[in-house]
């Protein structure tokens, strides 16, 4: 592969559609005689319902007032997408009279416009027997359990004697943090629309797994897979909140099928506040023990995340801590509270992105004890190995993206004590940390096909929820077919191409882009097939390895001849398209072979005023080290949105559950805090030149997760070296800056 | 109920619809004449997604009726290309990857075309202040204030 678009900063090929506001969206698609449902939720946090008044039905326009009452019964057949929780079962909707949790939905109503459809949800009486539901993990009902294990991650895991080592360690520190739950929040709310034809079902539908809606909606309904499309050409951003289906998916083809017309099921956004999920609220404890000189000798981490009684949620919450450092004795446990809430779901960094932050903020709060400088820690503690499965890593850039980040971020310009830099009567710190995350590969599907026209049609259900799929994507099979990008048009987001796994854990990149690229060999090899069985044909009988690609044209091994191009090919043999479906997954040797993640550092500096208490991030810049990058205009651009996302998890966001009946209490966007403009100052973001030739055949590790990792953390420490305060809570708020 | 029938130009092109009286703008926009580049981010006129120009005026759709329209002037992400030439905002958001999903997209380029329109050389922090209204969540506000300053400059040929 000779890379003409590989690693150039093109702009993105959606790029216009979104500017000139062309491009469609789940709720975009309105079809003939379409009605509107409106999702009716509880307005207790757990019990039954006694009544639902029917007088609503009578409203004008109402087509439909569907409930336990009058639902069908759905077969909800055994069904699990990967991204559903190992243990529990999913809510089945509109199926009993039980309440699980707050703003459960209890009814759906059907009319013929959205306004009636809301005027007669709003007029729906519904009776409940209450009961108090716990919602809060430091409830003293609340109790923690150890998640089954589900063969993805361990929830104890050991090596060395963690406690004595502790016990005996010249200097230790022991933290505990509670980080908030937090909602994705994506600015496009949850939509589907549902459209049955006979016993086939249509769904435009938010998803950034649309293989595994089609699956899901058919094991709901007993279909049988190939009767359910799902279509979702563009994501209005999701973070993890679209991977799983969630009960509206269901509901909308529900009503459909009960009204016999197409209908449009669109949440609000108070619903996004709890029905489809959240980053769970966590409870950690870091204890580190280390050397005067500054070695670690323990690590002990104790975390806990909150899930719902019906089923186990379980992110990475312990995983980074295991093989961050180098330390010989190191614990970490993590345990589940079940409580009266919906289920959480990954949210951008899951898991790495709490647990990390009880790592770095101990590793900080270690390095003032040490009077060592925190970078140098980190250094005097790099791993040569991955010490918690004794494998390399695959590569391994971290202290490479400390030294180029604290160069131009000016490290070397702050003074190491607190409450020691100052702007006027403004307190300056200055906070790093590490971020990571896995460098994952999900299987993988693609099709590729080439025209007579010398054009190639490329297809696989991936998502591009903004990261720039669409472009990443065409740059690939551009590149490995060796035409221009603009004769490459890559389609996604539709349930009938090749299986892609979910959009999310940052791995599309390299699962999708492995598919295509293959897909994109296999076509060359059946177009080589193709000229060899022509008598017309330069190539007529030659085999493969006699024959060589180079610039879109097939030609002789090392010949001089400039070779018959596609359209030459595909033309010769009568215009039929030629396409190739090719499914890739990594190699499982790679996995037992190498330990495999991005790694980055990252740097704040936060003013914190001391008079009322309000920390702001004045400059940031993340360097990370991720493998080979695509399209670094757009590289640039992911990554500053995830840190910006951890500017949000650290100073902001904050989902407040009512300990009364669990009701979201800042259900909307006036107060659920996110970064404004006025909020975000200069970011700025680096890239070490990393060549990784073991995690995959592009060499790609993935940016939207590590991105946010290490921002929270880098605040924390920052406002730390500012004001000389610890905060052990996320969000950092005012009340805990007062009186600094 | 009987519809109210509204007649109003949207973009330059006089139009007419039909709609409840609880309508919104948002929702005739979107439903009834089938022009979907304004989004339905909130419905509280909190993130600034449904931006439009109601005579010259920045609103949130959202938080407009259909039949406040009437005899008005509305302009929409629609119209601001002329063909196929994109409006110098447009060509400075691709520029600067100043968009990764596209949801919040339209209405900061409507509320930026409303500030250049007023202020022809704002300042940077003008540009925050102005745009604090437009929520975004993926891409990086700071990427969207360059644009917003660089097509500004071209705009006045500096």
């Amino acid at each position: 592969m000779n890379p003409q678009a590989i690693g150039k900063p093109l702009t993105r090929i959606d790029g216009r559609a979104k500017v000139t506001g062309a491009a469609r969206y789940a709720a975009e698609f309105n079809q003939p005689n379409q009605a509107y449902a409106v999702i009716v939720s509880s307005t207790i946090g757990l019990g039954r319902i006694t009544g639902i008044d029917p007088a609503a039905e009578h409203l004008p326009g109402v087509l439909a007032i569907i409930s336990h009452l009058n639902a069908p019964r759905l077969p909800y057949n055994p069904h699990k997408g990967g991204i559903d929780p190992s243990y529990g079962e999913r809510l089945h909707v509109l199926q009993d009279d039980q309440v699980r949790f707050y703003g459960q939905p209890v009814a759906l109503v059907v009319a013929d416009t959205l306004v009636r459809a809301e005027r007669a949800a709003a007029a729906l009486r519904i009776t409940y027997d209450a009961q108090h539901p716990i919602v809060g993990p430091r409830d003293k009902q609340a109790k923690p359990i150890a998640p089954e294990a589900d063969g993805r991650l361990e929830a104890d895991n050991v090596r060395g004697d963690p406690e004595a080592a502790l016990a005996s360690a010249a200097v230790a520190v022991d933290i505990t943090s509670d980080i908030a739950r937090q909602n994705h929040h994506p600015m496009e709310p949850h939509a589907t629309i549902a459209a049955w034809d006979g016993d086939r079902l249509t769904l435009w539908s938010k998803s950034q797994f649309v293989a595994n809606e089609q699956e899901e909606i058919a094991a709901v309904f007993g279909m049988a897979p190939e009767n359910v499309q799902v279509i979702c050409p563009f994501v209005g951003g999701a973070f993890g909140t679209s991977l799983r289906t969630w009960p509206h998916v269901t509901l909308a083809a529900l009503a459909a099928r009960q009204v016999g017309r197409p209908v449009k099921l669109a949440l609000t956004r108070r619903q996004m506040s709890f029905t489809t999920g959240h980053r769970p609220r966590t409870l950690q404890r870091m204890a580190l023990g280390a050397t005067r000189d500054g070695r670690l000798t323990s690590i002990i981490h104790e975390g806990t995340g909150e899930t719902s009684r019906y089923e186990q949620f379980i992110e990475s919450l312990t995983s980074g801590t295991d093989f961050m450092y180098s330390c010989p004795n190191v614990r970490t446990r993590y345990r589940l509270v079940p409580l009266d809430t919906g289920t959480p779901t990954y949210m951008r960094g899951p898991g790495e992105a709490s647990g990390m932050y009880a790592l770095e903020t101990a590793l900080d709060e270690l390095a003032y004890k040490l009077g060592i400088d925190p970078i140098e820690l980190r250094r005097r503690n790099e791993p040569r190995i991955d010490e918690s499965t004794n494998r390399p890593f695959s590569s391994r850039s971290l202290m490479a993206c400390y030294d180029i980040g604290a160069e131009r971020f000016g490290w070397a310009k702050r003074t190491p004590e607190p409450q020691s830099m100052r702007d006027g009567r403004l307190l300056i710190g200055m906070g790093t940390a590490t971020a990571t995350y896995p460098a994952m590969q999900f299987p993988a599907s693609a099709r590729a096909r080439l025209l007579a026209d010398g054009t190639a049609e490329i297809e696989s259900a991936a998502s591009d929820m903004g990261p720039g799929t669409y472009t990443s994507m065409t740059q690939v099979a551009a590149d490995t077919l060796g035409i221009p990008v603009g004769r490459v048009r890559f389609s996604l987001g539709n349930s009938d191409f090749p299986p892609a796994p979910p959009h999310g854990g940052s791995q599309t990149m390299a699962a999708v882009g492995s598919a295509i690229r293959a897909a994109c060999l296999a076509v060359q090899d059946l177009l080589v097939e193709r000229a060899a069985a022509n008598p017309r044909s330069p190539a007529h009988n030659m085999g493969k390895e006699a024959l060589e690609w180079v610039d879109g044209h097939l030609r002789r091994k090392g010949g001089a001849a400039s070779g018959q191009s596609y359209a030459e090919i595909v033309g010769a043999a009568g215009g039929v398209p030629v396409e190739a479906t090719v499914s890739v997954a990594r190699d499982p040797e790679i996995d037992n072979k190498y330990s495999m993640h991005a790694f980055g550092a990252v740097f704040v500096e936060v003013s914190v005023d001391p008079d009322v208490g309000i920390a702001r991030v004045r400059r940031a810049l993340g360097a990370y080290g991720a493998g080979r990058i695509v399209n670094p205009r757009l590289a640039r651009s992911q990554c500053l949105g995830g840190m910006i996302g951890g500017i949000g998890m650290a100073l902001m966001e904050h989902t407040s559950l009512d300990a009364r009946d669990g009701r979201p209490v800042n259900a909307h966007m006036a107060e659920y805090l996110l970064p404004v403009n006025l909020d975000i100052p200069d970011l700025d973001v680096l890239f070490v030149d990393e060549v990784d030739p073991h995690v995959n055949p592009l060499g790609v590790k993935g940016l939207g997760e590590v991105s946010l990792v290490g921002m929270a953390p880098a605040i924390a420490n920052a406002v730390f070296h500012a004001t000389g305060r610890r905060i052990h809570e996320l969000p950092i708020r005012i009340e805990h800056l007062l009186g600094v | 109920m009987a519809k109210h029938h509204v007649t109003t130009t949207v973009n330059g092109d006089p139009v007419e619809y039909l709609c409840e009286s609880e309508q919104t703008l948002l929702d005739c926009l979107r439903d009834e004449l089938d022009l979907v580049g304004a989004k339905e981010g909130c419905s509280s006129g909190d993130c600034g997604a449904c931006s439009v120009l109601l005579d010259g005026r920045l609103v949130c759709s959202c938080l407009v009726l259909g039949v406040e329209a009437e005899g008005r002037s509305v302009e929409t992400i629609e119209g601001m290309a002329q063909g196929d030439e994109l409006h110098p905002l447009q060509r400075k958001f691709l520029e600067h990857a100043a968009l990764q999903c596209g949801i919040c997209t339209p209405g900061i380029l409507v509320a930026a075309k409303a500030l250049l329109a007023k202020n022809p050389d704002p300042t940077e922090t003008q540009v925050r202040y102005w745009l604090a209204g437009n929520l975004c969540r993926c891409t990086g506000y700071d990427k969207i204030v360059r644009a917003v300053m660089d097509a500004a400059a071209e705009m006045r040929g500096a």
